[in-house]
């Protein structure tokens, strides 16, 4: 038999169907469902008469329009529009029969984050859902992608998707990671050395010493932002650490079916000379904590650094950093440390999990947040909020004068109520920078938990080892 | 879906890179639950200011572009979320085919299942393709799916790659869901036999 990556394996166990030219009727394991993308779909399979193939593998849960503050069960807190995509998906959920998690229910939270908490998310299934951030559930062995409404509707309807193979890209982080240095630096480094668009075509395997040491939640860090780097999908082969997340959640299998699971998930990995289309290598030394300077999220510097000019690039790119750093005030030269912020969001699928909040909280710990600063935790779910509460750090962030929200996208692309001002500038542990994304004017600098926490309490980007 | 077969028409020249799915429909409308409407919020906050009033250096807002069925621009289009509102808003403004050095997956892969054609050619071909649209409203590109082609005004033809069941479906306006549906025994027996050999799932 060929050398297969552990893509191939995964793509070869769910071929449903290959038509001569290659393309496939690729099978999916999990459909993740939440009320933005999804109501047209749903309103596409009435209209055609037809129902959904699998209901007992579709999950929904609302998280992107939901406010994160006390009282929102009561649709008259929401915007108007927001109430009936929230009710939509309420109403589709009971129609087709499908698993739900309303926001009453404490285990409601992002659903890239539910999902995996769930244990519905599982090595080597397929996983998809409307929202480019499905990558996050790579960390799992399991080959996760986004999709747009109208292949919502066509999982929904055959629980297939037509699909053709990506490229195989390796991408190795070697040895390990200096302090203050956090899966959210390795995945925005990634970025920075390969581009926005240079994962476009491929699935990308993370491997390496330094993959390997991370946490399933700093896994799921990693394989999420495989997107902004253009990729289909991310993912790292399972081990110990992923067979010891999976076990005993409420949908991991049981008994005999969890042997015959790990037999299975103990052959996803690639084999040693399974073909790579690219291979990108970074030493874990290497990275630093960093922060984006810019709109897009290949604009990546260590915090050390200064801002650059347009002239430091070249075709497209001179004129995209120029109307970057139009758009975010900031002067080529300026040391990054030196930028003052308004605002700290804490949260989203990138960086919502308990580790996060703990990263977060060490470094807030009897500290206060500067005068006048805006800062909110929004956990990842009700049921990390709710362990948060437990081990403490939601008072470490109420004295430290941060907002403790409840659980929901929020700011990470402002959909609810939680938005910046034209000019505010944030720093945020959430993944996309663009121009307008948490609010018109809004201007967004990413980072990992532990320097949004930094700049919080000295009111500007900050390198967080000085506070280590 | 709409079918795809010639289109002939002015082009909108856009030469900017990563062009992101929230500039091309920003959030606050994607809490509509229908697919119709959006043409009016496309790149709503690089057209409009804030009081909603036009942006007059604005491409789209420019009298010769205010019509354009072609759009062509930098590399890395789409990228950002999955949103099919972009692709939506782009088609209900009336924009058909969006031309540029690549495209983000999933941007790419809504706009086949809408009626949108796009086409990624070379960084020198999108140049050749960048000027001629900045010729505006007496300048029109013809784009033949079938043949493959882009003629510019001035008659050059340039030929572009597309794949051929993409291709087929936009040419006959083919429903997918219909199209697996026609495969679901293939679909039925994969289920058994994931049944047995992967019980849990």
């Amino acid at each position: 038999m060929s050398p297969k990556t552990l893509y191939d394996k995964i793509w070869d166990a769910h071929v449903a169907h290959e038509a001569d030219d290659g393309t496939c009727l690729l099978y999916i394991d999990r459909h993740l469902v939440h009320e933005v993308t999804s109501p047209q779909a749903f309103e596409g399979l009435r209209m055609a008469g037809r129902s959904v193939r699998a209901p007992d593998k579709t999950i929904a849960v609302p998280d992107h329009n939901v406010p994160t503050t006390a009282g929102r069960e009561d649709p008259a807190n929401m915007t108007g529009d927001s109430a009936i995509q929230v009710a939509a998906l309420d109403k589709n959920a009971r129609d087709f029969g499908i698993h739900y998690y309303p926001v009453t229910d404490v285990r409601q939270g992002i659903v890239h984050i539910v999902g995996p908490e769930q244990g519905w998310t599982l090595p080597g299934m397929t996983v998809v859902c409307g929202d480019s951030h499905t990558a996050t559930h790579g960390a799992f062995g399991s080959l996760a992608h986004g999709i747009g409404t109208s292949e919502v509707e066509h999982v929904l309807a055959t629980q297939t998707l037509i699909q053709k193979k990506s490229k195989n890209m390796k991408v190795e982080i070697t040895g390990t990671l200096r302090p203050g240095v956090t899966a959210k630096d390795i995945t925005l480094s990634v970025i920075g050395k390969t581009g926005t668009a240079g994962g476009t075509g491929y699935v990308i395997e993370y491997c390496g010493e330094a993959i390997r040491d991370l946490s399933m939640e700093g896994r799921m860090t990693v394989c999420n932002m495989a997107i902004e780097g253009g990729a289909r999908a991310g993912l790292i082969a399972p081990d110990e650490k992923t067979y010891e997340y999976c076990k005993g959640r409420p949908h991991a299998p049981k008994g005999a079916q969890w042997e015959a699971a790990m037999d299975w998930w103990k052959t996803l990995y690639s084999d040693d000379d399974a073909h790579w289309d690219m291979v990108v290598m970074i030493k874990g030394e290497d990275i630093a904590p960093v922060v984006t300077w810019g709109t897009s999220p290949e604009d990546v510097l260590p915090i050390t650094a200064n801002v650059p000019a347009p002239e430091d690039f070249s075709g497209g790119k001179a004129d995209a950093a120029k109307r970057s750093l139009d758009y975010m005030g900031l002067a080529p030269g300026t040391p990054l440390e030196d930028v003052a912020i308004d605002t700290v969001f804490i949260g989203s699928c990138t960086n919502g999990r308990i580790e996060d909040l703990r990263a977060a909280a060490e470094i807030l710990r009897g500290k206060k947040i500067k005068d006048g600063m805006r800062a909110m935790v929004v956990p990842g779910s009700g049921l990390v909020r709710a362990q948060a509460e437990e081990e403490g750090l939601a008072d470490i962030f109420r004295d430290a004068g941060f907002e403790w929200r409840l659980a929901g996208c929020s700011m990470c692309l402002a959909m609810n109520p939680d938005q910046l001002e034209p000019g505010e500038r944030c720093a945020a542990t959430s993944n996309r920078n663009f121009e307008g994304r948490q609010g018109r004017g809004g201007r967004t600098h990413l980072m990992s938990p532990a320097m949004a926490a930094a700049a919080a309490v000295t009111g500007r980007l900050t390198d967080v080892r000085e506070l280590m | 879906m709409d079918k795809f077969t010639t289109l002939t028409g002015v082009a909108a020249p856009m030469p900017l890179i990563n062009v992101d799915t929230d500039m091309i429909i920003p959030k606050q409308f994607l809490k509509t639950i229908k697919r119709s409407g959006l043409g009016k919020n496309l790149f709503d906050e690089m057209r409009f200011d804030d009081d909603g009033a036009e942006i007059p250096d604005f491409v789209l807002n420019k009298p010769q572009y205010r019509s354009a069925e072609i759009l062509v621009a930098g590399d890395n289009f789409g990228c950002g979320s999955s949103r099919e509102h972009a692709p939506w808003a782009i088609k209900d403004f009336g924009i058909r085919c969006v031309i540029a050095p690549s495209f983000a997956d999933i941007f790419f892969n809504n706009c086949f299942k809408n009626g949108i054609l796009p086409i990624a050619l070379p960084q020198e071909t999108v140049d050749i393709l960048m000027k001629d649209a900045e010729k505006g409203s007496n300048a029109r590109m013809t784009i033949d799916l079938e043949a493959q082609t882009i003629t510019t005004s001035e008659g050059e033809a340039i030929t572009f790659e597309v794949d051929p069941f993409k291709k087929h479906c936009l040419l006959e306006g083919l429903d997918d869901i219909g199209l697996t549906m026609e495969k679901s025994t293939n679909i039925d027996s994969f289920e058994s036999s994931a049944a047995q050999s992967r019980p849990w799932v």
